[in-house]
């Protein structure tokens, strides 16, 4: 992935600061010779919030720096957490049938439904929430779960509240400052003002501390979580399920790496009772099948989600998807549906235990040399923690020292500071060596 | 039947039949009901179990609020739906929404399947892509549709379709911008506006938004707005070929706008998706007007190009000259827009986009662009000889005037007489009233069982 740098023709400077600290302000344009007129058109004030690029792109442009410093080294990408394993012919095959069922008179359509193919919806409701009481007609299948964060928070608005785990994933977060919710960004904290931040760290076993939690209109919460790995378990989600209701609150809960769960941990938020009246789940087919290309997701809004005036949330949600989007590739749908036969979710499982096996091996590596390391067990990333030390500091080291590329943890929030996540995606061979190098490294 | 009843009814393709707004006007309380249904939508109470139930304290977003039913497309297909139900044997031809009917060519299904193959094995498997699309569509993109026009092809980005850009401008704009749009226009331009907090209210009388500035663009003045009756707005929503009328800008008509946008220092949104289907006398890109770069974002698709409608792909121009106030890129935030809300358009639908670009892929597109001109002519054709007033011709969109007449209230008569979906003119916006827009895209048989329809009606 690859940040695709505006060239040199225009009036900018070329290098993003990749630290939160130096930010991006109109002001700087001012003193640069400007090529051509401006309009009259005012830049979106939101847009000045965002502090830097977004995380992984910005990540892809310190591999490619890497890369041009180093053109004989061999790179391994432990960041993005971008899957590297094949899908499964099974699936493949079905993507293939539907793509030459198009060239034909009898297999070709057109417009799907925006909300999705129908059988698809089903399957998901099936496969996913048996018993949880989750219907086709509650299942929104998209794009991806990244798109449907920004359809979730143009569908709420700019006058919500929202809180997040910190750290999290940095769309969350990013999508809510463009939509004109976060308030100010302030440096020294490293947060925005009107967001409010639920630190997750070991001292709390990765799960926040609800009686010190403000309220908000929404919370943002994913488990098995991005970056720490951390799933939480049935009793915390049950707390948070209760904290939501006695606040009035919605929870808007990412499940995207429920595949990953290897104990009893819940997979999805309505496992927990009272869940469908106060929260909202997405989720993705990119993890659990290396869709990350092919671009597949979805969204379940219970018919029970209201708002304040009684007016269902899934009326609103479905408006938005008839508006601002047109369903997802007909290609990517016949494929989900393949992952969800017997025979793909079976291959597909065999991919997830892969990558799994590489999170232990880089586990086993950092705990080995003394390292507090998290996560690895329930999903494909490491959380090892470097007490004291700048995560971009580390992150560097180890980038130019072993030529891996990892995540620094500030990059999801200050309370990733001093932590760096590795990425258990990636081919064993390439897993294997990365876990000596480190060992190399830090002995 | 109970509130949750109703939701619980499955949603059809593009039809939900609980999402009749009229079921909550016991809380919505600017809905806007058309004239004349037919008895669809009931307005119910809301039962006592409804009542009770737990709501949380998150207000509904007031710009959800604002909109008037819902999106125009989903309502016809219900209207669809429900005609199916009461006519069960009705031979029903759809010439309402505007979906691609005819077989993707086989160049570009074949490099889909190819693909799709190749994400099998450990050579050809690809995870992320570049959000902003793949290198080699953008430059083919950029060589095919903007050769000698100095678009770059790091201008382009690649998209699950025009729609979804569409509503990617508008975050990327915000809520503090003033916008206009043709009157009629393509419906999401005004809705995604709403939804962005860009507008004021729904004003009954006249059919409009508050704050969104409607250019009418009628026979009157060659459905092309008297820009100097329009006000400043900082964004101008401009199709052309137009989706609903069929009518193209010449080359000077469009270079009127570019210099009105420039003297206001407004941004131009230039949709594009029906540039195949119109002569090459009048501009397929709005970079073909000198000074167009430095005002003008284009939007574009390969939906009714290439039958992409369920694969989902087109793109969008985002020159780099193009400057915010202030002398910020546009280029540079739509890019933030489009890494943080967006992961790319599927790797799939990008093979067959390259296929597309192809010297046969492109012959292909041409032969299919070409059958749905001859449907627009048959189209065109049929209402001419019943004496009608018609217009289109340069998209494959028929626009036919119904003078004095409601056109739901046509809409609904040609649906009941003839089982012949289209779509009514005020769909489009209040100077749509008295219009309907018969879509070309069919099987040739149904088009020309249609035109029969229509003559045995209105002869």
């Amino acid at each position: 992935m690859y940040y695709s740098l505006l060239s040199s023709s225009i009036c900018i400077p070329l290098a993003v600061s990749l630290q939160p600290k130096t930010t991006w302000t109109s002001t700087k344009f001012n003193n640069e010779k400007k090529v051509g007129s401006c309009t009259g058109v005012p830049r979106n004030f939101n847009m000045e919030k965002l502090q830097s690029g977004y995380l992984f792109p910005e990540i892809g442009m310190r591999e490619s720096e890497h890369t041009q410093k180093y053109p004989h080294a061999r790179l391994i990408r432990l960041g993005i957490g971008d899957t590297t394993e094949p899908i499964p012919d099974i699936i493949t095959s079905a993507m293939a049938e539907r793509v030459y069922a198009l060239s034909t008179v009898k297999g070709y359509r057109g417009y799907g439904a925006e909300q999705g193919n129908m059988e698809l919806r089903m399957a998901i409701a099936e496969t996913f929430y048996r018993d949880l009481g989750v219907k086709g007609n509650e299942v929104f299948v998209s794009d991806g779960a990244q798109c449907d964060i920004s359809r979730l928070q143009l569908l709420l608005g700019s006058n919500v509240s929202m809180a997040v785990q910190d750290p999290s994933f940095p769309a969350y977060i990013d999508c809510g400052v463009i939509v004109g919710r976060a308030g100010n960004f302030q440096e020294k904290t490293g947060t925005y003002d009107n967001i409010v931040y639920m630190k997750c760290g070991p001292e709390n076993n990765f799960f926040p501390d609800l009686s010190t939690t403000s309220r908000t209109d929404i919370i943002f919460f994913c488990s098995p979580n991005n970056p720490t790995g951390y799933a939480a378990s049935r009793q915390q989600l049950q707390q948070l399920v209760d904290f939501a209701k006695a606040n009035g609150s919605m929870i808007i809960y990412d499940s995207a790496y429920a595949a990953y769960v290897t104990d009893d941990s819940p997979r999805s938020i309505f496992e927990i009772p009272g869940a469908k009246e106060v929260a909202i789940e997405i989720s993705s087919f990119s993890k659990f099948a290396g869709f990350t290309g092919v671009r597949l997701g979805w969204t379940v809004v219970p018919e029970e989600l209201l708002y304040s005036n009684g007016f269902p949330v899934m009326k609103d949600y479905n408006r938005i998807v008839c508006t601002c989007f047109n369903g997802a590739s007909s290609v990517a749908q016949a494929g989900g549906l393949a992952c969800l036969s017997k025979e793909g979710y079976r291959a597909l499982t065999t991919v997830v235990d892969y990558y799994m096996g590489n999170a232990e091996i880089l586990f086993d590596a950092f705990s080995s040399l003394g390292l507090k390391a998290y996560g690895g067990k329930n999903a494909p990333y490491v959380w090892v923690h470097f007490p004291g030390m700048s995560s971009w500091d580390v992150f560097n080291e180890i980038l130019e020292k072993t030529h891996i590329v990892t995540i620094p943890g500030r990059g999801f929030g200050p309370g990733g500071e001093g932590y760096v996540r590795v990425s258990g995606f990636g081919h064993r061979e390439r897993i294997l060596e990365a876990s000596m190098r480190l060992k190399n490294l830090y002995k | 039947m109970s509130v949750m009843q109703q939701l619980s009814s499955p949603i059809s393709s593009s039809s939900s039949a609980f999402l009749s707004h009229s079921n909550f006007n016991s809380r919505s309380k600017n809905v806007w009901v058309p004239a004349k249904r037919i008895g669809i939508c009931k307005c119910v109470a809301v039962p006592q179990e409804a009542q009770t139930a737990y709501t949380t304290k998150v207000s509904r977003n007031a710009n959800m609020a604002k909109l008037q039913a819902g999106y125009l497309f989903p309502e016809i297909a219900r209207r669809r739906a429900a005609h199916l139900l009461k006519y069960p044997d009705a031979q029903l031809i759809s010439l309402g929404i505007g979906d691609t009917t005819e077989p993707i060519p086989e160049v570009i299904t074949s490099a889909m399947a190819k693909r799709a193959h190749e994400l099998s094995t450990l050579e050809g498997y690809s995870g992320y892509g570049d959000e902003q699309g793949e290198k080699a569509l953008r430059a083919a993109i950029c060589s095919t549709f903007y050769s000698g026009l100095t678009v770059d092809q790091d201008d382009i980005f690649v998209s699950d379709g025009a729609k979804c850009d569409i509503s990617r401008l508008q975050v990327l704009f915000g809520a503090n911008v003033t916008m206009a749009v043709q009157d009629p226009s393509y419906p999401a331009y005004v809705d995604s506006s709403v939804i962005m907090g860009q507008t004021g209210q729904f004003q009954k009388d006249v059919q409009k938004f508050q704050r969104i500035e409607y250019m009418k663009c009628t026979p009157e003045n060659g459905f092309f707005p008297d820009l100097s009756s329009v006000p400043r707005t900082d964004i101008i929503f401009f199709c052309s070929p137009n989706n609903p009328t069929g009518a193209a800008a010449t080359r000077e008509q469009l270079t009127q706008l570019v210099k009105f946008a420039k003297h206001n220092g407004s941004i131009i949104v230039y949709d594009s998706a029906y540039a195949m289907y119109t002569s090459k006398d009048n501009p397929h890109s709005i970079y073909e007007i000198p000074g167009a770069k430095e005002v003008a974002i284009e939007t574009s698709s390969f939906s009714k190009y290439a039958g992409f409608t369920g694969v989902r792909l087109g793109w969008t121009v985002v020159p780099k000259i193009l400057l915010f106030s202030d002398g910020f890129p546009v280029a540079k935030d739509f890019n933030r827009i489009v890494c943080t809300s967006f992961n790319g358009a599927s790797n799939i639908a990008q093979a067959g986009g390259l296929a597309c670009l192809s010297p046969e892929g492109l012959k292909a597109m041409d032969d299919v662009v070409g059958f749905y001109k001859e449907n627009t002519n048959i189209i065109m054709e049929t209402f001419d000889s019943l004496g009608f007033k018609v217009y289109g011709g340069n998209a494959p969109y028929v626009w036919v005037h119904f003078p004095g007449r409601n056109s739901w209230d046509v809409f609904s008569e040609i649906l009941e007489k003839t089982h012949v979906v289209t779509t009514p003119g005020s769909g489009f916006g209040p100077a749509g009233d008295g219009f309907i827009r018969v879509s070309a895209f069919g099987h040739r048989k149904n088009v020309l069982e249609a035109c029969k329809r229509f003559k045995q009606l209105y002869k």
